[in-house]
C-alpha cells in the first residue's frame, strides 16, 4: 500500500522531507492544542487563568475545578455538577447501543443473505432515513412521546436513539455481509439449518468486526447527541452533552473557565477512551459510512 | 425409477429465459455431467435440483419423489460448491457433523461418521484446524467430507476443482472417480472443463443459452456431435471445421478439398445417403486433429484413408505429438502428428485422413448433416 | 484407504429434518418478519413524520398543534423573517468556508501523510481524534480558546503584539466564522482519512507507468492521482455539506446563535422557533426548508451514484 511512495524517495531531497515532516508536526500541535488547553485551564485556579494566557502550564497540580465540575457545579438551576447527568448518559445509551446494534445485524443478514422481493427497495427506503436532517421529525416526535407518556425519560431516548439509529448499523451490517460469499449459506440450508439456525451458528460468529465497528460508531454517536437530549428531556433527566452546554451557559456569579474546561473533558472522557482503544474500528465506521454517503 | 429425472424444466427471471426446457434422466448410481460455457445454465439448473432455485415449470424429481416444493434440507442432497463454502468459525471436524447435529444425529453416532469420512478422505490428521489453516486441496476435501458424511442419495458438484491449481486438479478428478466407484451414489457435476467432463461422467449434457444440446455418453458425444456447437466444444485441440463443396465421386460423393495449388476429392465412406441433397453446395466438414496423421503403410489402400501432400505453415510440439498446421480450403487445420514425422515450417508432408469418423454440418443451421 | 467406507446398511445420517410444512413456512417468513418492524418504524417515524411535518407546516399552529388548514402563511411568515435570511446567508457562509477548507486541509494532509511517514498512525490518529468528541465539547473549548479576553488575543498580546485585536466571537459581523474555524478543526481529519482511503486504493502500476514515461512526482499528483481521487472529492462533499445543513450543536455551543441572532443557521432557528418561542407552524416550515436543502444536496448524488452503479 505504501509501495507507491517508493517514487518520492527517488527525487525528493532531505530538506523535502524535513518540510513535510516539519508541516505534519504543525498540524499534530494545531489540532492537540484545544486538547492541552482545555487540560491545562482545568488544571489552574481562577487567578493563574486571569495572570497567564493559554498556553501557560499550571503552577500546581490542583483537581479543584475537577471536582466541583462533577459534584457541585450548577448547570442551571441546580447545583449537582455533572455527575447525574453522566448516568444519564450512561443509562439510556447503553440500551440504545445494544438495541441499535442487534436489529442492524439482524436486517443487515435479513437484506443480504435472504433477498426478497422489494428487499433493496426496503433497504433504500432505510437509507433515507440516514440522509434526512431530523429537525424534520422532531415536532411529531415530541408529540408522539408525550402522548405515549414515555416524554423525559430514559425509555423515551433509547426510543428515539433506536428508531433513527438502526438506518446505520442496518447499513453497516448490509455492507459487511455483501463480503460474505452466498455459498456460505446455501451449503448450510443444504445442511438442513434454518434462518436463525444459519445467523447464530454461522454468520454472528463472523461478525465480530463489523458489531465492534456498530457498538463504537452508536455509542460515540448516541453518547454525542445533542439534538434528541435537548429536545426530549429536560430538567435532571437530561444527557451529559445538554447538561455541560447549561453548565457553561449557566451565568450566575463568576465565570469559571477551569470548571468548564474540567466539565468539557469528563463529557468526551468516554468517547475518547473508546477512540484511543479502539480507533481502528471508529475510522473503519466512519469510512464504511461515507461509502454510501 | 431413476435416481434423478428432470423434465421440461424452466426457468425465467423478469422475463429472461434462462432454461428453456430441460429433459434429463439418470439411474441410479450414475456420475451426470452438466457442461458448458459460462450462463449456459448450468449452475442455475444444479441449483434447482439442491432447492436453492425455485422451479418456473416442469418437474424434478429425486428419487420417487417429486421435489420442486421440498426446501433443500429435505432432498436427501449433498453439495460441494466452487469456494468450498466451508464454515470459517467451525473446525473440520464441526463443518462436517453440522449437518449431523441439525438432524439430531447422537453424538456418539456423529463421532463415527466423521471418523470414517476422516479415513476415507486421509483428512484425519486436519479434523481440529479452522479452514484458514487449510491448502486449497485440503479444503477440497473437506467440502467434500462434508457432502459425503450424511449419505445423501444424490450429490451435486458445482464446478469443485476450478479453484485448484493444475496439477492438484487432475488429482482431485482422480480421486473424485475412486470414490464414486466405491460409493455408487449418483452424482451432478456442472463444470465448464470438457475434460473433465469426460474423464468423469457416465452421461454428459453438453448445455449452451439454456439449452441441452445433447445428453449422451462421452463417448458418443466425442464421436457423434449432435451440432456444431457440440463438436467445437468437446476435445482438446478442438475439431477443424473446413468449408468444402460436396462432388460426386466414384459412385458415391466426397469433399473438394484445396491445398498448396492442389486439388482433392476424398470420398466420404457412407457419404451417398445424406450428402447426396447437398452435391454442388458447401458443408463444413469436421474432421478432429488426431484424424490427420502421418502417412501409414500398412493402412494404405483402405477405403477410409486418403493421402495428401499439404504445405506446413507452423507446427507445435506438445511432447507425445506435434500438431502440424496446414491450410486447406483458407483455413489453418490442425494435424496431430508423431514428432518423428512432423515436417519443417516452408517444406510440404504427406498427411493420412481418416475420414470414417468425419461429419458434416449445415453451414446455415449449424446442424449435423452425417 | 479402506474399501468399506460409507456403505453402512443403516443410514442414520440420511434422517430427514424435522418435517412439518408449518416450520418451512415460517422459516420462510423468518427474513420478512425480522425486517418488518424496522420496516414499519422508518415509513413511520420517517416518511409519516416528514408528511405530519409538512402538515404542521401548513397549520397557525403556535404553542400547541392546531390542525387547521392555512395555507403558506407560515413559509409566507418565514420568508418575511428576517432571522431566517440571516440563517440561510449564514448557512451558505458557513458551508461554502466549512466544506472548501475542509476539502483542501484533508487533501493536504492525506498527500503529506502518503509520503511513507514514519509513524504515519500515530499521526493520523491525531488528526483524527476530534471526530469523537461532541461538537459540544469542541464548541465549549473553542469558545475558551476565542474569547478576546483570555484566549488567543490575550496570548498574541503576551507575545508582545499588544495592538493585535482577535474578537470574532463577540462580533456580529464575524462571528459565523468562529464556527468555521471550530467545524473545521473537528472534521478535516476525516476528509483526510478518507482521502488517504483513496490515495491508497490506486493501483501501483499507474504510478510506475507515468514515472517510467518521465513524469515528475507534481505531475503525477496534479494529472493522474488527484483526478483519480474524483469520488472521493465527490462523497467528501456529501458528507460535509449534510453536516453543514445539520449543524446545530456546534453553534450552540460556541455562540448560542448571538451575538444577537448573527451566526443562527436553519437548525438553530428552527429549534428556537418550534421548541422555545412556540411557533410550531413556523418551525415545521424552517424544518421543512431544510429537508429540501439536504434533498437538493443529496439527490443528485444518488442519481449519479445509481448511474455510475448500472454501468459499473
Amino acid at each position: 500500500m505504501a509501495d507507491m511512495s517508493v517514487a518520492h524517495t527517488a527525487g525528493a531531497s532531505k530538506l523535502g522531507r524535513f518540510i513535510i515532516y516539519g508541516l505534519l508536526a504543525l498540524v499534530c500541535l494545531y489540532y492537540l492544542m484545544p486538547l492541552f488547553v482545555m487540560l491545562s485551564t482545568s488544571l489552574k485556579s481562577l487567578d493563574e487563568i486571569r495572570a497567564g494566557n493559554l498556553l501557560s502550564l499550571p503552577g500546581e497540580f490542583r483537581t479543584d475545578a475537577w471536582v466541583k465540575a462533577w459534584d457541585s457545579a450548577c448547570t442551571g438551576v441546580q447545583c449537582g455538577g455533572l455527575k447525574g447527568f453522566f448516568w444519564n448518559s450512561v443509562s439510556f445509551v447503553v440500551p440504545a447501543v445494544v438495541i441499535s446494534t442487534m436489529i442492524g445485524a439482524f436486517n443487515g443478514y435479513a437484506l443480504t443473505m435472504y433477498r426478497f422481493r422489494g428487499s433493496d427497495l426496503v433497504f433504500g427506503m432505510l437509507m433515507i432515513g440516514c440522509f434526512i436532517p431530523f429537525q424534520v421529525v422532531l415536532l411529531p416526535m415530541a408529540q408522539t412521546l408525550g402522548a405515549l407518556g414515555i416524554a423525559n425519560s430514559t425509555l423515551g431516548l433509547v426510543f428515539v436513539h433506536v428508531v433513527y439509529g438502526a438506518a446505520f448499523t442496518t447499513l453497516f451490517f448490509r455492507n459487511y455481509y455483501v463480503t460474505i460469499p452466498d455459498e456460505l449459506v446455501k451449503a448450510a440450508k443444504i445442511d438442513g439449518a434454518g434462518f436463525l439456525r444459519i445467523f447464530f451458528s454461522i454468520i454472528l460468529p463472523l461478525s465480530v468486526p463489523i458489531i465492534v465497528v456498530s457498538v463504537i460508531w452508536q455509542f460515540t454517536q448516541v453518547w454525542n447527541d445533542f439534538l434528541f437530549g435537548v429536545v426530549f428531556s429536560s430538567g435532571d433527566r437530561q444527557p451529559i452533552t445538554v447538561a455541560l452546554n447549561n453548565l457553561v451557559n449557566t451565568s450566575t456569579g463568576v465565570k469559571e473557565y477551569n470548571v468548564d474546561m474540567a466539565a468539557a473533558i469528563i463529557a468526551a472522557l468516554p468517547t475518547l477512551l473508546v477512540y484511543i482503544v479502539a480507533g481502528k474500528y471508529f475510522v473503519r465506521g466512519l469510512t464504511a459510512g461515507a461509502v454510501k454517503g | 425409477m431413476g435416481a434423478l429425472s428432470i423434465r421440461n424444466v424452466r426457468k425465467s427471471y423478469h422475463g429472461n429465459e434462462i432454461l428453456k426446457g430441460i429433459n434429463l434422466e439418470i439411474d441410479k448410481g450414475e456420475f451426470l455431467i452438466l457442461v458448458g460455457p459460462s450462463g449456459c445454465g448450468k449452475s442455475t439448473l444444479l441449483s434447482m435440483i439442491a432447492g436453492l432455485d425455485s422451479v418456473t415449470s416442469g418437474e424434478i424429481r429425486i428419487g420417487d419423489r417429486v421435489v420442486n416444493d421440498l426446501s433443500p434440507k429435505d432432498r436427501d442432497i449433498a453439495m460441494v460448491f466452487q469456494s468450498y463454502a466451508l464454515y470459517p468459525n467451525m473446525t473440520v471436524r464441526e463443518n462436517i457433523s453440522f449437518g449431523l447435529q441439525i438432524r439430531k444425529v447422537p453424538a456418539a453416532e456423529q463421532a463415527r461418521i466423521v471418523e470414517r469420512v476422516a479415513n476415507t478422505l486421509q483428512i484425519g490428521h486436519l479434523l481440529d484446524r479452522k479452514p484458514s489453516q487449510l491448502s486449497g486441496g485440503q479444503r477440497q476435501r473437506v467440502a467434500m467430507g462434508r457432502a459425503i458424511s450424511r449419505e445423501p442419495s444424490l450429490f451435486l458438484f458445482d464446478e469443485p476443482l476450478s479453484n485448484l491449481d493444475a496439477k492438484l486438479r487432475v488429482e482431485m478428478r482422480t480421486e473424485i472417480k475412486l470414490l464414486h466407484q466405491r460409493m455408487g451414489t449418483s452424482i451432478v457435476y456442472v463444470t465448464h472443463d470438457q475434460i473433465e467432463a469426460m474423464t468423469l461422467g457416465d452421461k454428459i449434457a453438453v448445455m449452451k443459452a439454456g439449452e441441452v444440446q445433447q445428453f449422451g455418453t462421452p463417448q458418443e458425444i466425442y464421436d457423434n456431435p449432435a451440432n456444431l456447437f457440440v463438436a467445437g466444444f468437446m476435445g482438446s485441440p478442438s475439431m477443424n471445421f473446413i468449408p468444402a463443396k460436396v462432388e460426386a465421386v466414384g459412385g458415391g460423393y466426397g469433399v473438394k478439398l484445396e491445398s498448396g495449388q492442389r486439388t482433392h476429392v476424398f470420398p466420404v465412406p457412407g457419404g451417398d445417403g445424406k450428402l447426396k441433397a447437398w452435391e454442388g453446395r458447401e458443408v463444413l466438414f469436421g474432421i478432429r486433429p488426431e484424424q490427420i496423421t502421418h502417412k501409414s503403410e500398412s493402412r494404405l489402400g483402405l477405403p477410409q484413408f486418403q493421402t495428401a501432400e499439404m504445405p506446413i505453415r507452423l507446427t507445435e510440439p506438445t511432447g507425445p505429438d506435434t500438431m502440424v498446421l496446414v491450410p486447406i480450403n483458407g483455413k489453418d487445420v490442425v494435424c496431430r502428428v508423431h514428432p518423428a514425422h512432423a515436417g519443417q515450417p516452408g517444406e510440404s508432408m504427406e498427411l493420412m485422413f481418416d475420414l470414417s469418423k468425419s461429419v458434416f454440418f449445415d453451414p446455415a443451421s449449424e446442424q449435423r448433416i452425417a | 484407504m479402506n474399501a468399506t467406507v460409507l456403505s453402512s446398511t443403516t443410514a442414520p445420517a440420511a434422517r430427514p429434518v424435522r418435517r412439518c410444512r408449518w416450520c418451512d413456512t415460517l422459516d420462510a417468513w423468518l427474513p420478512k418478519l425480522v425486517v418488518a418492524p424496522t420496516f414499519v418504524c422508518s415509513l413511520v417515524f420517517v416518511y409519516g413524520y416528514i408528511l405530519w411535518t409538512a402538515v404542521l407546516s401548513l397549520t397557525p399552529s403556535r404553542l400547541l398543534p392546531n390542525y387547521e388548514f392555512a395555507g403558506l402563511v407560515q413559509y409566507e411568515a418565514l420568508f418575511d423573517n428576517e432571522r431566517w435570511w440571516q440563517a440561510l446567508s449564514n448557512l451558505a457562509v458557513f458551508g461554502g468556508g466549512f466544506i472548501v477548507i475542509c476539502l483542501a486541509v484533508g487533501l493536504l494532509l492525506a498527500v503529506l501523510l502518503d509520503q511513507k511517514i514514519r509513524a504515519e498512525g500515530f499521526i493520523r490518529s491525531i488528526y483524527l481524534y476530534p471526530m469523537a468528541l461532541s461538537f459540544i465539547v469542541t464548541g465549549t473549548a473553542w469558545k475558551w480558546i476565542l474569547n478576546p479576553e483570555f484566549g488567543i488575543e490575550k496570548l498574541v498580546h503576551d507575545w508582545g503584539f499588544t495592538s493585535f485585536t482577535f474578537d470574532w466571537l463577540i462580533d456580529p459581523e464575524w462571528s459565523i466564522y468562529t464556527v468555521i474555524v471550530a467545524a473545521v478543526w473537528q472534521s478535516s481529519g476525516f476528509v483526510m482519512a478518507l482521502f488517504l482511503a483513496g490515495l491508497r486504493g490506486i493501483d501501483d502500476s499507474i504510478i510506475k507507468a507515468a514515472q517510467v514515461d518521465g513524469a515528475s512526482m507534481p505531475t503525477i499528483y496534479r494529472r493522474i492521482i488527484i483526478p483519480s481521487l474524483r469520488p472521493v472529492f465527490f462523497s467528501s462533499f456529501m458528507i460535509l455539506a449534510h453536516i453543514a445543513v445539520k449543524s446545530f450543536d456546534l453553534v450552540m455551543a460556541l455562540t448560542n446563535g448571538g451575538p444577537g441572532f448573527s451566526s443562527d443557521l436553519p437548525a438553530t432557528f428552527m429549534y428556537s422557533f418550534a421548541f422555545t418561542r412556540n411557533q410550531i407552524g413556523l418551525g415545521a416550515a424552517s424544518a421543512m426548508m431544510m429537508l429540501m436543502i439536504v434533498v437538493a444536496v443529496v439527490v443528485p448524488f444518488m442519481y449519479s451514484e445509481m448511474r455510475r452503479s448500472r454501468h459499473g
